[in-house]
């Protein structure tokens, strides 16, 4: 078994909030520069930038889980992962059925821009990304376990748009891989408050907007090797693959 | 005032909680965040919100509201209906938005 340096929980120039710095070609840069060798592209409600990210991480070492960050109906963050680009793919469908067909304002929310290696735009979204989608936090959850996807509900430590602010408590029947606390906070401290958060795993992660966000928090993960199935097996703590820290 | 009779004033619809309609509601809250109901709630409150998750119920519970209105005609899902039933709290829907249901609800309980 070796331990690996992850960082599940990063935005692209594509979301409105994340900064134009954040091309690809940065992320991976800076990616490198911490040591990290699996991350995690999550745009609000869109995989579209991913797909590059992972092509240039490969050229670099690094592993990249290409998914997003989805609004739930209850609007509760949420980061679903999946290992192909065909259930990529159909989850980047499945995203564009539920979410509202509302006009972005790139003065009030930014920029959402897709670019390619030169670093030129070709494609802009013109829906607003930061909305939330029509589904609820249930239905999510059972596409993506049902698709072998990765779902965990993201910055749960967060009175904005996480599982305690909107619905209060973590919901008896819930099923994730894991759950994220923010850089804000770790993991043992929120356990130490909300011990029955210790029925899942916990991860952190940076939630980078900015490069220089890139891995200041990151998880050591103990795998045979680096593989989407590897990482979800870690997750569920399974066959000696877990979070170590 | 009996939730029933707020039922039939307002025209809500029960969905169900149908052997809770007899509580007495005391007051109103607005909010659809659960851990803004959790810290500020008061017991015998009817609750308005969008949210149709099953947290509802148990945040009802809780706090011992006396119902749940769910506005603009959503459906709340399965889980939440059988804990309404189960913890006989009702739930109602409103075609009305939040605005405009909060107000009629405002001006029956301020009647009284």
């Amino acid at each position: 078994m070796n331990i690996h340096r992850a960082d599940f929980h990063i935005h692209t120039l594509l979301s409105p909030c994340g900064d134009l710095s954040m091309s690809p070609a940065n992320i991976i840069s800076a990616a490198s520069r911490k040591g990290l060798e699996i991350i995690g592209i999550t745009d609000h409600n869109s995989t579209r930038q991913s797909e590059l990210v992972k092509k240039l991480g490969k050229e670099k070492g690094i592993f990249v889980l290409q998914g997003a960050e989805v609004t739930t109906r209850e609007e509760v963050h949420c980061l679903a992962f999946f290992e192909d680009p065909d259930s990529v793919k159909a989850f980047q469908q499945y995203i564009d059925m539920h979410l509202p067909d509302l006009q972005n304002d790139p003065v009030i929310f930014g920029d959402q821009v897709v670019v390619d290696e030169n670093e030129d735009i070709i494609y802009i979204e013109e829906k607003l990304l930061v909305n939330a989608t029509t589904v609820t936090i249930g239905e999510l959850e059972k596409y993506v376990r049902e698709n072998g996807g990765i779902f965990i509900p993201a910055h749960i430590d967060r009175m904005k748009n996480s599982i305690y602010s909107q619905l209060g408590f973590i919901p008896g029947d819930l099923k994730a891989d894991a759950l994220e606390v923010s850089r804000r906070s770790t993991p043992e401290n929120f356990a130490s408050i909300k011990p029955e958060i210790r029925r899942f795993s916990i991860v952190t992660n940076s939630d980078a907007h900015f490069p220089e966000h890139i891995g200041m928090v990151w998880n050591n993960i103990q795998i045979e090797e680096i593989s989407f199935k590897e990482i979800k097996m870690a997750l569920s703590g399974i066959n000696d693959r877990k979070i170590v820290s | 005032m009996k939730i029933a009779e707020i039922v039939s004033k307002l025209d809500l619809t029960v969905i169900s909680g149908i052997n809770g309609l007899n509580r007495e509601v005391t007051g109103g809250y607005v909010s659809d965040l659960l851990s803004d109901v959790i810290g500020n709630a008061k017991e015998g409150s009817i609750w308005i919100t969008l949210q149709t998750h099953q947290n509802i119920m148990a945040v009802a519970s809780l706090k011992e509201l006396a119902a749940v209105i769910i506005v603009k005609g959503s459906v709340p899902e399965s889980d939440t209906v059988r804990k309404s039933n189960e913890e006989n709290i009702p739930i109602l829907s409103t075609k009305a938005d939040t605005f405009t249901i909060t107000g009629m609800l405002f001006k029956l309980l301020e009647k009284k």
